[in-house]
């Protein structure tokens, strides 16, 4: 399945922090393993919308609409309903993933801006119902004491769990995005007028795009209430979509796993310098202009163009053209 | 083959074309010219589906196709290039056009396999044909605009059409260029069998080249002929050939 679509070198990189990551939990103190779990978590959810805008070229700016949706209805499900919990673990992508539908139908008629435009409109009006329809979701406060079952009731299951789910789901993605599916939609990305011409359906490509994209922000939803045993309306709001689109941005999005960098980077940010400051949207500002000034192609495609001649392989597009469209 | 019937395009109060015929047999070599703005891109939107128009009939092999979307006459056996280029900058001159192979063989929506090793060798071949065997790992944004021009020609073929569209194939090339390029793809319609539909604003080219020329003036058809016929014609010397 793997063969010709990776290289020896990466596969032993790779395997090397996945064993460091093993390792680490019961030697570092609790609140780094908190860190590294949110991390994972964000990653994933940063990884899913890099499917939408670096490898589809699509404005999806609300993106984490659909995180605060999967994460909702696993929430609802646990406290209201007598359910498995893993019934609830499944429906959170799948909701998401039919929200990512919906928004998406209307989306894909439009293009570029309006495109991201009409995101955040529809996307507001979903954060709008769960900050307002206070009896089912808890309004303003959100949900909290949020059951789990005794297998991930300690951080540390937790977050063993979390990054063997988010390990799978970036196989998953890699293999989606090595795909003819994901050559196709890279294709659309440079010129959607050109690969309608070549016989590419172009709006029902970047709709299962959407659909496969937000299913994988469904998963992230869960995988925060696993973590953090809450939700609360936050989590869809426009700042947390600007978020994962800057570490998008900032991670390099012409990039397979420039997102999970980009997570990295930003929750650690957020965590020690946003602690101090109230001026966190601010801080954001400040980042994002800087990066398309400084660092276009994002921290990993800036240090993979560095060391081109040894990572040529992982240079998923060069970046000597400026020329997008 | 293809049949174009008094076919109207505005845009706002302008008719950029206005009661348009077009007729394109089986196996033809048929150029389309006029001066600047007498709208023949516009036609050839509304040939391959970018442009629907407000009236009359564009029937390909007795079907008609008028306002269906490009993708969907894309897979009825028509394929076209751009007057201005119009690749995949960013991906490889190989990627560019296995994209259209992979559509063709209706696997872009595949998910689960590497991309990578389908559809190689069809990719390849035609890679081959055009003669851009040798930079098949160049990023497609990179190449020179000649390289870029045939490129277009090559993702055309990867869907493998009865018809070909080429808008201008030799636009911006220069006279040496122009009659390679204009080699290569006669020599790619009897090779493979291609009907082909052109426009082109050098007219030693298309004289020499086309089997059939039609005229056209601010978005009227003038006359469609043979080149001796057209040639012949007083209305087209006065409007076009005139000096
Ligand atoms: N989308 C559009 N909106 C408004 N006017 C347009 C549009 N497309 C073309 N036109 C106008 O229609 C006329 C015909 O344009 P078209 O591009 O078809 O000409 P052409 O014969 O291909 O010219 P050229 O030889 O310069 O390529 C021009 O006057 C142009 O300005
Ligand atoms: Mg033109």
């Amino acid at each position: 399945m793997f063969r010709g679509i990776i290289d020896l070198k990466s596969l032993w990189l790779i395997g090397a922090i996945f064993i460091i990551l093993l390792i680490l939990p019961p030697i570092i103190p609790r609140f780094y393993t908190y860190i590294l779990t949110l991390i994972f978590v964000t990653a994933l959810l940063a990884m899913s919308l890099n499917l939408c805008v670096g490898y589809g070229g699509m404005f999806q700016f609300h993106h984490g609409v659909f995180y605060g949706v999967g994460a909702y209805t696993v929430a609802l499900m646990l406290t209201k309903t007598s359910l498995p919990v893993w019934v609830g673990f499944i429906a959170g992508p799948i909701v998401a993933a039919a929200v990512g539908l919906l928004i998406g139908w209307f989306c894909v008629r439009l293009t570029r801006l309006y495109f991201g435009m009409l995101q955040i409109s529809l996307g507001s009006l979903i954060w709008a119902i769960a900050f307002r329809w206070y009896t089912l979701t808890g309004g303003d406060d959100g949900i909290h004491g949020i059951p789990m079952p005794s297998l991930l009731s300690s951080l540390n299951s937790s977050y063993y769990f979390i990054l063997i789910i988010l390990v799978i789901c970036l196989i998953v993605l890699y293999l989606i995005v090595k795909s003819p599916f994901g050559r196709t939609l890279q294709a659309i990305r440079d010129n959607p007028e050109r690969c309608e011409a070549v016989g590419v359906n172009v709006r029902r490509h970047q709709l299962i795009t959407i659909v496969i994209a937000t299913f994988f922000a469904g998963i992230a939803g869960v995988l925060f209430v696993v973590l953090e045993h809450s939700v609360f309306p936050d989590l869809m709001f426009w700042v947390l979509s600007l978020e994962a689109f800057i570490m998008c941005l900032l991670g390099g999005w012409f990039t397979f796993a420039g997102p999970v960098l980009g997570a990295a980077i930003m929750i650690s940010l957020r965590t020690f310098v946003g602690i101090y400051t109230e001026y966190w949207t601010l801080i954001l500002g400040i980042v994002l202009i800087l990066l398309i000034f400084f660092l276009p192609e994002g921290v990993m495609g800036y240090f993979l163009e560095k060391f081109k001649p040894r990572a040529k392989e992982v240079v998923e597009r060069s970046s000597e053209l400026n020329v997008a469209g | 083959m293809l049949q174009v019937e008094a076919v109207d395009k505005s845009f706002g109060d302008f008719m950029a074309v206005n009661r348009a015929n077009l007729t394109v047999g089986k196996g033809e070599l048929v150029a389309v010219i006029g001066p600047n703005g007498a709208g023949k891109t516009t036609l050839f939107n509304l040939i391959t589906g970018q442009l629907k128009p407000d009236r009359g009939r564009i029937t390909f092999k007795e079907e008609d196709i008028s306002g269906l979307p490009p993708y969907h006459i894309c897979k009825k056996g028509v394929a076209r290039s751009f007057q201005i280029v119009n690749i995949f900058p960013r991906l490889t001159v190989f990627e560019n056009v296995q994209v259209a192979v992979l559509s063709q063989q209706k696997r872009s929506s595949n998910l689960f396999r590497p991309a990578q090793n389908l559809a190689v060798e069809e990719t390849n071949s035609i890679l081959e044909d055009v003669a851009l065997s040798d930079k098949i790992m160049d990023i497609a944004g990179s190449l020179s605009h000649g390289d870029q021009k045939i490129l277009e020609i090559a993702i055309a073929l990867g869907n493998e059409p009865e018809l070909l569209v080429l808008d201008e194939p030799t636009a911006g090339m220069s006279p040496e260029e122009t009659f390679a390029t204009m080699g290569l793809i006669k020599k790619l319609a009897s090779t493979r069998g291609l009907t082909i539909l052109f426009c082109e604003h050098d007219m030693e080219v298309v004289f020499s080249f086309a089997q059939s020329i039609m005229v056209m003036h601010q978005g009227r058809t003038l006359i469609q002929g043979k080149p001796e016929e057209v040639r012949r014609n007083k209305e087209v010397q006065e409007a076009y050939l005139g000096d």
